[in-house]
């Protein structure tokens, strides 16, 4: 055990998860209440085109992933926005079209296949330096645009219409969201990997919401849950020898069924 | 003769709903002080006229002026309180409690932020009490009743001292007694502290003792003018054709 904590890769790993923890506990809270708990996994979509587009182009995965990702984040919006779509319809779209296209790259160019399947999954624990920078860079940016129009996101979560008149810019905190959740999955590709980042963003949210009374227990609860499944999760998959996202993903089911039980007994 | 303060101008405002007309040549002017009811059948087009006022919707023909401005170039929205219909069919999940639901309006936007910067709390428990809510800041809304949901959005709605409150139909779900008490609220605002009111509503018999003034509405403008009157004028009997009524619901 004491040799696991001193190791760079377990520390690192850590760092990583409880970064990337802050951010989708904060982020997915609105998500859920936004009725948006799917943007996750549409967007998660769109990033495995973006990688596959850096293979393709040997230009680095991540960055084009995340340029990509936050262009389908708009394009999500904008579709919505003009479309008159129903529900889900635009990131359903969307979301098609990057598996689409990530499929059609990954036949044009071989050779690249089981790196790119490493994303599929995720690896934790092969996360680099400069990743753990990013995922502290990403929660930074995440905890100050939540922060600063935390009662405006509150206040249109809740009441939209009542917070259009109000003066609440409705349109450009609906861009943030967005454009901050395509960066939190970018960096989850390769802490959790693409099919399971958006559990991160809905269960931790989801557990919150059956145990608080207020918005800001919610959020701390949230936070509190994504923490306990990364670091559980984590710790878990060395100890059995198994996949970190799958361990992080079942820990977060279990802390959520057990908030639903709670919940239930009361 | 005192000059009356303009508040809200529509001026030959018409909306459709893709080809259907909902609105035709809307004139109306809402002065500081009023309290108007405006009623009409279903689909008249009251909820389309009163979106029009705060911008939600955006009218075909016409302008909207609000406080002296044209409403594309208005800003100073903390002076306008606004309850949309069915608003408290809100998520009974929200996690929310009272005291979010009226911090939020609080912080609505930066100019707003600043302008309550130093007493949010002491807001909150004063509008609170306004609305007769006082010990309920921490309780989440969601444990509320019908009544004291619509009190608190009431709350959210003035803890920004607006100067203009527009209802579209608050108390649908709402049991007589509460609906009595809270235009009772209503009517005290606009008397004792001279807030302007527009309240839409089909069920003019309850509101009747504490409006001053009637719009009357079917997509045309059937009357506009002081209450008294319009209980005597030819508009009125059309308004009854609808199967409305003048008078208070008996209650035992």
């Amino acid at each position: 055990m004491t040799e696991l904590l001193a190791s760079g890769i377990f520390q690192r790993a850590v760092m990583a998860g409880l970064f990337l923890a802050l951010s989708c506990g904060l982020l997915g809270v609105f998500l859920v209440l936004r009725k948006e708990a799917m943007i996750g996994h549409g967007l998660s979509h769109v990033a495995f085109a973006g990688l596959a587009l850096g293979f393709v182009l040997n230009l680095l995965p991540m960055a084009v992933s995340l340029a990509l990702c936050l262009l389908g984040a708009l394009l999500i919006l904008e579709i919505r926005e003009r479309g008159s779509l129903y529900g889900d319809t635009a990131l359903g779209i969307i979301s098609s079209a990057g598996l689409a296209l990530g499929i059609l790259l990954i036949s044009l160019k071989r050779g690249f296949g089981l790196e790119l399947m490493s994303f599929l999954f995720g690896d934790i624990l092969a996360v680099s330096p400069v990743e753990v920078w990013f995922a502290i860079f990403l929660a930074i940016v995440v905890v100050i645009s939540l922060s600063f129009n935390y009662h405006q996101l509150i206040f249109m979560t809740f009441d939209r219409e009542a917070a259009m008149v109000s003066g609440v810019r409705v349109k450009k905190l609906d861009r943030m969201m967005v454009l901050l959740t395509a960066m939190t999955i970018v960096l989850g590709l390769k802490l959790v990997g693409i099919l399971l980042v958006s559990a991160l963003l809905i269960i931790p949210a989801s557990a919150a919401l059956q145990v608080s009374k207020n918005f800001k227990q919610t959020m701390l609860a949230s936070t509190l849950f994504s923490f306990v499944a990364i670091i559980s999760g984590i710790y878990l998959s060395y100890l059995l020898d198994a996949p970190a996202a799958a361990m992080i993903v079942f820990v977060s089911l279990l802390i959520f069924l057990g908030t639903l039980l709670g919940k239930r007994k009361k | 003769m005192i000059e009356l303060e303009e508040i809200i101008r529509i001026e030959k405002v018409s909306f459709n709903y893709d080809s259907s007309p909902a609105l035709e040549n809307i004139n109306l002017t809402i002065y500081r002080g009023d309290f108007l009811a405006v009623i009409g059948p279903n689909g008249s087009g009251k909820t389309t006229l009163l979106k029009i006022m705060v911008g939600l919707l955006k009218p075909a023909s016409g302008q909207v002026v609000l406080f002296g401005q044209e409403i594309e170039k208005f800003r100073d929205w903390h002076k306008i309180g606004y309850i949309q219909q069915k608003a408290t069919n809100f998520d009974p999940n929200f996690p929310i409690s009272v005291e979010e639901v009226i911090a939020s309006s609080l912080n609505s936007s930066p100019e707003v932020r600043k302008k309550f910067r130093a007493s949010q709390k002491q807001k909150i428990i004063q509008v609170l009490s306004t609305v007769g809510l006082e010990q309920l800041g921490p309780r989440p809304i969601n444990s509320l009743s019908g009544g004291q949901q619509q009190r608190v959005l009431i709350a959210r709605a003035l803890v920004t001292q607006p100067e203009i409150l527009l209802l579209d139909e608050p108390t649908t779900g709402v049991d007589l007694k509460a609906q009595e008490e809270f235009y009772d609220l209503l009517g005290s605002l606009n008397k004792q502290h001279n807030l302007t009111i527009v309240l839409v509503t089909h069920d003019f018999g309850i509101v009747n003792m504490h409006v001053t003034k009637v719009a009357c509405l079917n997509q045309k403008l059937i009357y506009h003018g002081q209450h008294e009157e319009f209980c005597s004028s030819s508009a009125v009997q059309e308004f009854l054709k609808g199967g409305h009524h003048l008078v208070s619901h008996q209650h035992w």
